[in-house]
């Protein structure tokens, strides 16, 4: 456990063998959060248990906040947000739900804080195992949402997103699946401590909570001025495509890795591309693999970035390809597969009239294995059109 | 900031004046809360015994203490009572208001 693990040494990068919760605190840290607040709960506990130690033994600088419950884990984010703190929390399926009210406190009251959350499946049936269902509840209450697929990108993604949190004053969340990346340990470079402060100076808000400059925030806003407010979140969420690939390629140079809005693989002479999100995503490749060997030309768009979703670079992609088929870990009870609606609408008026295949599968945890993406891919090759709005693959019917 | 004033509020004209947080901008200079009150504080001031109970738990600071001696905004002043309830030797009564 512990103990040395997290004794960041200075001066150079150190490859880290780590979980992806752990991944979370590293980000948080190198990222100098000031304030963290948050309620333990399986399978996000590990990255607020090493927080806390890192707070306690003084690797991090930072005010560490028990509290009682996820609502007042995002609470007491908020409230230490609004005086200028840096501030992360993390949590997982029911307690992000908890938290739903506070979360559009803090996009409706342009607060920047960035939270891990650790993709559960919604109880009941209880469950700890991962499906998407809980995030993307989480939808529209004007958080953005990236989906990580490994530990590395776990970490570079929370310093990122902290940079383009603070930059449009609009609170991140940062995702990873349960125990496929929560509990799963992979080599981690940890960046130098000196290179993340470069990239990612102090919190500075324009308006803050302070006795030098009394104002009241977040009061009764009458119909002269709350659609103005709203107006002004859509404007600045429509910038954040922008402002995501300009800082990822900032984020290149100074440590090799670029931070974009999708991660394509193949993709250029794709004629069927497979669209998925979170770890599904690298499984999705090995099935590329296994269908380009056989001279199929497949490829991959995992979705990084869901909110904004990336209108432009998806459209850009996927209408060179033949045929699209997303693979949601999720669904929309009534409607169907949330990304396959993403995608959909995305493609909604391109020259082309691309068929897209929505497939569900996984749900609750079950494995997404290669097998799976290979039957994706048969039916997709096997029928010109979709015969139902939702393909579900792997269910016992 | 540009905006229009008028004797209650601030009105921006466009979205580009406005904070994007949602915040006050100075707007208690013109919203008097004190119009706001049902019943007010009127202060026996020859029985206060200066111990300045009212001035500390006034919740909107409407209680200031001049000359050693405390004074009511009533600009201010909500009519809770809260000053009128905690005078140990109650010197504050609070007395209906008429138009």
């Amino acid at each position: 456990m512990p103990g040395e693990v997290h004794r960041h040494g200075g001066g150079t990068e150190m490859k880290k063998v780590m979980m992806g919760n752990h991944a979370l605190s590293y980000g948080a840290m190198l990222s100098r959060a000031q304030v963290i607040a948050a309620y333990p709960i399986t399978p996000q506990t590990q990255v607020v248990e090493l927080l806390s130690e890192m707070c306690a033994d003084k690797t991090l600088n930072a005010k560490f906040i028990k509290v009682e419950s996820e609502h007042s884990a995002m609470a007491a984010c908020i409230g230490a947000s609004i005086t200028g703190a840096r501030t992360f929390t993390a949590t997982s399926a029911q307690g992000l739900a908890l938290m739903h009210e506070l979360l559009h406190w803090a996009s409706g009251g342009r607060l920047p804080v960035v939270m891990g959350n650790i993709n559960r499946s919604m109880a009941p049936g209880w469950s700890i195992w991962t499906d998407q269902n809980d995030s993307l509840s989480e939808r529209d209450t004007g958080w953005m949402q990236f989906y990580c697929a490994s530990n590395q990108e776990v970490l570079d993604t929370v310093i990122q997103a902290f940079k383009v949190s603070e930059a449009l004053a609009i609170p991140s969340m940062v995702v990873l699946d349960a125990f496929a990346l929560s509990h799963t340990y992979e080599v981690v470079d940890v960046p130098d401590q000196a290179k993340v402060d470069e990239y990612l100076p102090p919190f500075k808000p324009p308006y803050r909570l302070t006795p030098d400059d009394p104002h009241a925030f977040n009061g009764l806003t009458s119909p002269e001025h709350y659609f103005e407010l709203r107006y002004k979140l859509q404007k600045d969420m429509e910038k954040v495509p922008a402002l995501i690939e300009e800082t990822g390629r900032e984020y290149e140079k100074l440590f090799g890795r670029y931070l974009g809005l999708v991660d394509d693989y193949l993709c250029d002479d794709a004629e069927i591309i497979l669209v998925t999100s979170g770890t599904a995503g690298y499984t999705a490749r090995v099935a590329v693999d296994e269908l380009r060997g056989s001279g199929l030309k497949a490829g991959n768009l995992r979705m990084k970035v869901f909110r904004p979703f990336p209108f432009e670079v998806v459209q850009r992609i996927l209408k060179r390809a033949k045929k699209v088929a997303v693979v949601d870990r999720n669904i929309s009870y009534g409607h169907h597969g949330i990304f396959a609606q993403e995608v959909k609408s995305a493609l909604y008026g391109q020259a082309g009239d691309i068929p897209v295949f929505g497939f569900i599968a996984g749900l609750g945890g079950r494995d997404i294995t290669p097998a799976s993406f290979l039957e994706v891919v048969d039916y997709t090759l096997s029928h010109d059109t979709p015969e139902d709005n939702i393909l579900w693959i792997g269910v016992k019917k | 900031m540009p905006k229009k004033k008028d004797a209650k509020k601030i009105v921006f004209q466009s979205a580009d004046e406005m904070p994007m947080m949602p915040m006050s901008i100075g707007s208690m200079l013109y919203n008097k809360t004190g119009s706001w009150r049902n019943i007010r504080p009127e202060i026996r001031l020859e029985d206060c015994i200066q111990c300045g109970i009212c001035w500390k738990f006034c919740p909107d600071m409407s209680i200031g203490i001049e000359n050693e001696l405390p004074v009511v905004d009533y600009d201010y002043c909500k009519g809770c009572g809260i000053c009128a309830e905690e005078c140990p030797v109650k010197c504050i009564v609070m007395v209906e208001e008429r138009k």
